[in-house]
């Protein structure tokens, strides 16, 4: 079967509460005030949520993601390229995952 | 901000930008493109349910819990609950959209609202790293968005055409792709040791919320509470300079 009715009413739905969330955030940007708290508090979300992406991942996983985030961070600094950086994560915790299963 | 509006070759020139900082993490974004599309295949969900949801929603954590929730027969499916996992799993957004408003003019806002269904995690991620630099741009945010949309869409319909003979992307390694670029453009945004005690009360708030709670409620807390200590740190400083 292609399709439901329910099932179009559900991921119309969901789609629309993405987008109104979405759009949202940079609407009420608008409202803040340029300077003063609500500016530096701007300026500092994006650091804080890619802590809070990141931190998680590196503690709740373990060993692999412990020593993989280290060499990630190493060749980051080292480099300053993105790229390696990421691979640099991926090859690790590949490696590292095998070692510590085997 | 450069003015990039001004010619459209440039304008091309950082579309293309975006979407070539965006490959790192699209691989990651192309990984669980498809085991997203072998577990819809698996949930039930038709090729064109499958298109339309990835098409709209475009949204991989609140795709993933669809799928949890989703039924085969119509009449039982939970559209209510479907839409209200959408929205808690996407608030996140609120805070990631409204850091891009700088990039945009004061006039025409509902152009710029509408735009915003194009960002992502790694979109958003690249083009605020891009932003501390001076850089970036809205054509750079919607290369890594148009990016990150096709390499969704179309590893989506290939895991459902495949159906169950995909691996884990954790056994190679490609689940830290994402964790490890993060971290590169964390580190990438150092600006001094101000940085430091935000950072490290977001991480912890992030840690402490996903020990007790799951989905992405993380990212929600860590980036709201170190964002305000951030806030808090800096304005008490300049008070007490002047």
């Amino acid at each position: 079967m292609l399709t439901s009715p329910e099932a179009v009413a559900a991921i119309l739905g969901m789609a629309l509460v993405t987008m109104a969330i979405k759009a949202s955030g940079f609407l009420l940007a608008d409202r803040l005030p340029r300077d003063g708290f609500a500016a530096a508090w701007l300026r500092h979300i994006p650091g804080a949520v890619l802590a809070a992406l990141v931190a998680p991942a590196v503690v709740t996983g373990g060993v692999a993601e412990a020593i993989a985030a280290a060499a990630t961070a190493a060749v980051f600094i080292v480099s300053k390229n993105l790229f390696a950086a990421m691979a640099t994560g991926v090859a690790t915790v590949y490696v590292v995952r095998l070692l510590v299963a085997g | 901000m450069t003015d990039i509006a001004a010619s459209p070759d440039s304008r091309m020139d950082q579309f293309l930008a975006g979407a070539r900082a965006c490959v790192p993490v699209a691989i990651s974004v192309a990984a669980y493109g498809l085991v997203w599309g072998v577990l819809a295949r698996g949930a039930g969900l038709s090729l064109f349910e499958v298109i339309m949801m990835s098409a709209l929603v475009f949204a991989g954590s609140a795709q993933f819990v669809a799928l949890d929730l989703w039924t085969t027969a119509p009449a039982a499916l939970p559209i209510g609950a479907l839409v209200l996992a959408a929205l808690i799993v996407n608030l996140r957004y609120l805070l990631l959209t409204a850091t891009l408003r700088p990039l945009y003019p004061a006039k025409g806002l509902l152009g710029g609202a509408f735009s915003m269904y194009l960002v992502t995690d790694e979109n958003w991620a690249m083009t605020v790293a891009a932003m501390a630099r001076g850089q970036g741009s809205v054509a750079f945010l919607m290369g890594g968005g148009a990016l990150a949309w096709m390499a969704w869409m179309c590893t989506n319909l290939v895991g459902y055409g495949l159906g169950s003979a995909i691996d884990d992307p954790a056994r190679w390694g490609l689940d830290f792709a994402f964790t490890a670029t993060f971290l590169a453009l964390l580190l990438g945004m150092w600006k001094g040791r101000g940085d430091l005690v935000p950072w490290l009360v977001a991480a912890l708030a992030a840690i402490v919320t996903s020990w007790l709670v799951e989905g992405s409620w993380h990212i929600l807390v860590g980036g709201v509470v170190g964002s305000l200590v951030g806030a808090f740190l800096e304005t008490r400083k300049n008070a007490h300079k002047s």
